[in-house]
């Protein structure tokens, strides 16, 4: 943990919309180790896909990182221009989208995809290109992969294109791989086994991921680390076993309780009562005291991060603390 | 799934399935032929003055003129086999049509994908020009472009490009539009890849189908275009005359019973038309599966 690949600190996009300005993104830190998967959860709208385009630089006008810091291996990304981040998306940071229908182009062979893909960084032969390709696919587990290299993205099913989508994230060996959802849009089995094969593929080849899912049961099979994004800020982050079984925070409690599979069967399911606020107008203190059961007058001023053997928490009233901790 | 499975070849399975298609094709495919040909099944050259006798002119189909042979088809007002003037009016009529075509295309095509891939300021005025241009009738359009540049086949190509490049503008612009919020083309151009590939592989592929459709539409389109400006004279020279110019040669003498001169390159008109659409609307209907039945 001496030596982050990725460290984010304070990191604050703003969207300067008409309405006004819009805090998708309110002041997010989190450190990510080499080979390390940390889960990014929140419900729509907390800010999770806009960190992580954050943190690619692909935050489109009228939004802007106003301020916070992004190392990527010790490289500042925040002041690096266009030209500079274009070199290292794809190489040293890779995104994965939601959509893997929309990712692949469809006149395209997937060879001749992973071929420019590849072309974007590096000058290397065809012969090359391919067998690099083909050693990919293999490991995201798409069989007869070199006969596959001349398909059509249509003549996959979604998990495959999806696998072939991680093919593609993982042809430079990224550092960092930025996966926003890559599985909700693909069923419970293929969910799992991509799973499986990340991270496996994380402790191959040394690769952190940050993979945002605001479905809780998907990222703890899979993350050693949580963070919980509410209305544009982080609200908890720990190790995933300990933070599940004993969340600090209201809200991560909220979101653990009303998992599906915390109900009693024939039972009503429990939700969090309320919506998220508006992340126009954000109330005072902490943006979640109107929905928690456990808020005070405390509660409109801002609460800091409260570090506890190797988790945190942003609360004056925790969960499973007897005595509220000193602000 | 493997190689012989080709998008043209899974293209061509289905397009034989359609058997009007199909003969549509095969009539497009032997006037294309006939037209090449025009000069070596032609019992005359229609051009050549000197071959032109005035004994000759406006016979009926069946008569055996000076030149020694039947004319199938009669002749018209300047002693010309009409057989022969039809083969050689297609041989113009479709040139000037492919051409106008695929010129428009290109054109067409540079301005919607630049407006759509550049967007901002650049795409507002080439588009603003192109809905202002499309509120004008084609023919207008043409009419005052021929008026402006003079008579000739280059002119007559310019003119019909004026009023068609928009069409193809509108229709690249809208499928790339769609194309260029997709992921993949978002991500190619968050890499290092030139935008110029970009457009290249990844882009204006993309936006082919629609504009296949619209391009065979819009050649039938120039075609007839060109033979209503030949029918009000506005087209040709009359000594190298078009299917348009043949029919407007026989309009005055319609009324005296000499029908064959105006209906026979109207009919070759007409059939090349309706089999370049029929062709058309089949294409059509396999890139956009939502229309079929």
């Amino acid at each position: 943990m001496s030596d982050p690949v990725l460290s984010v600190k304070g990191l604050s996009t703003h969207f300067f919309t008409r309405a006004g300005v819009v805090k998708a993104v309110n002041g997010v830190s989190f450190d990510l180790a080499r080979g390390e998967i940390m889960g990014l959860v929140g419900e729509s709208g907390s800010g999770k896909t806009v960190t992580g385009f954050s943190l690619l630089g692909l935050v489109d006008a009228p939004g802007r990182i106003v301020e916070g810091s992004i190392k990527l291996n010790g490289v500042e990304l925040t002041t690096l221009s266009e030209a500079e981040l274009r070199k290292r998306r794809g190489h040293e940071i890779s995104m994965i989208f939601q959509d893997p229908i929309a990712t692949l182009n469809p006149m395209l062979t997937i060879g001749q995809q992973m071929k420019l893909a590849i072309d974007a960084h590096e000058r290397v032969s065809a012969a090359a290109a391919r067998s690099r390709a083909t050693e990919l696919l293999t490991q995201v587990g798409i069989p007869s992969a070199a006969a596959r290299l001349r398909a059509y993205p249509h003549e996959f099913s979604g998990g495959m294109r999806q696998r072939v989508a991680i093919a593609i994230a993982l042809l430079h060996r990224p550092s960092v791989i930025v996966a926003d959802e890559p599985t909700t849009a693909l069923d419970v089995s293929i969910q799992a086994q991509i799973l499986a094969k990340m991270r496996a593929l994380a402790r191959e080849t040394g690769t952190a991921m940050v993979w945002i899912s605001h479905d809780l049961a998907v990222v703890s099979s899979l993350a050693s680390k949580l963070a919980v994004m509410y209305a544009g800020r982080i609200v908890e982050e720990g190790p995933t076993a300990t933070l599940l079984r004993d969340p600090r925070h209201p809200y991560t409690a909220g979101l653990i309780a009303s998992l599906p599979a915390m109900a009693k069967p024939g039972a009503p399911l429990n939700q969090i009562a309320g919506s998220t606020p508006s992340l126009l107008s954000l109330p005072e203190g902490c943006p979640f005291s109107p929905r928690c059961t456990h808020a005070s007058g405390q509660c409109t001023t801002d609460a800091d991060m409260t570090q506890n053997g190797g988790r945190q928490w942003r609360c004056f009233h925790p969960v499973g603390q007897t005595a509220p901790e000193p602000a | 799934m493997s190689d012989t499975n080709t998008p043209f070849r899974r293209f061509w399975t289905e397009f034989r399935e359609n058997k009007v298609a199909v003969f549509a094709l095969a009539v497009v495919v032997t006037m294309i032929l006939l037209a090449l040909f025009a000069s070596v099944v032609s019992p005359q050259n229609p051009y050549d003055l000197a071959n032109l006798s005035l004994m000759d002119s406006r016979r009926p189909p069946g008569f055996v003129g000076s030149g020694g042979y039947t004319h199938l088809l009669g002749t018209d007002p300047q002693g010309r086999d009409l057989l022969s003037a039809i083969f050689h009016g297609l041989r113009i009529s479709i040139q000037i049509g492919l051409a106008a075509g695929f010129v428009s295309l290109t054109i067409g095509t540079a301005l919607g994908i630049t407006a759509a891939y550049l967007g901002g300021r650049i795409e507002a005025l080439i588009m603003r020009l192109v809905d202002l241009q499309l509120s004008f009738p084609a023919i207008l359009l043409a009419l005052v472009m021929v008026a402006l540049l003079g008579q000739g086949k280059a002119q007559l190509i310019g003119a019909l490009v004026a009023a068609q490049y928009a069409y193809f503008a509108r229709t690249a612009y809208g499928a790339a539009k769609a194309e260029r919020g997709k992921d993949y083309i978002e991500a190619a151009l968050a890499t290092p890849l030139s935008g110029r590939l970009v457009v290249w592989r990844h882009l204006l592929p993309n936006c082919t189908p629609p504009l296949i459709v619209v391009a065979t539409v819009q050649i039938a389109n120039s075609i007839s275009l060109e033979a209503t400006l030949s029918f009000l004279g506005l087209g040709l020279p009359v000594t190298e005359p078009s299917l348009g110019m043949l029919i407007s040669n026989g309009f005055p003498y319609m009324m005296s019973g000499r029908y064959w001169i105006s209906v026979y390159p109207g009919v070759a008109l007409i059939i090349l038309i309706v089999a370049i659409n029929v062709v058309g609307d089949q294409v059509r209907d396999q890139f956009n599966p939502r229309l079929r039945k």
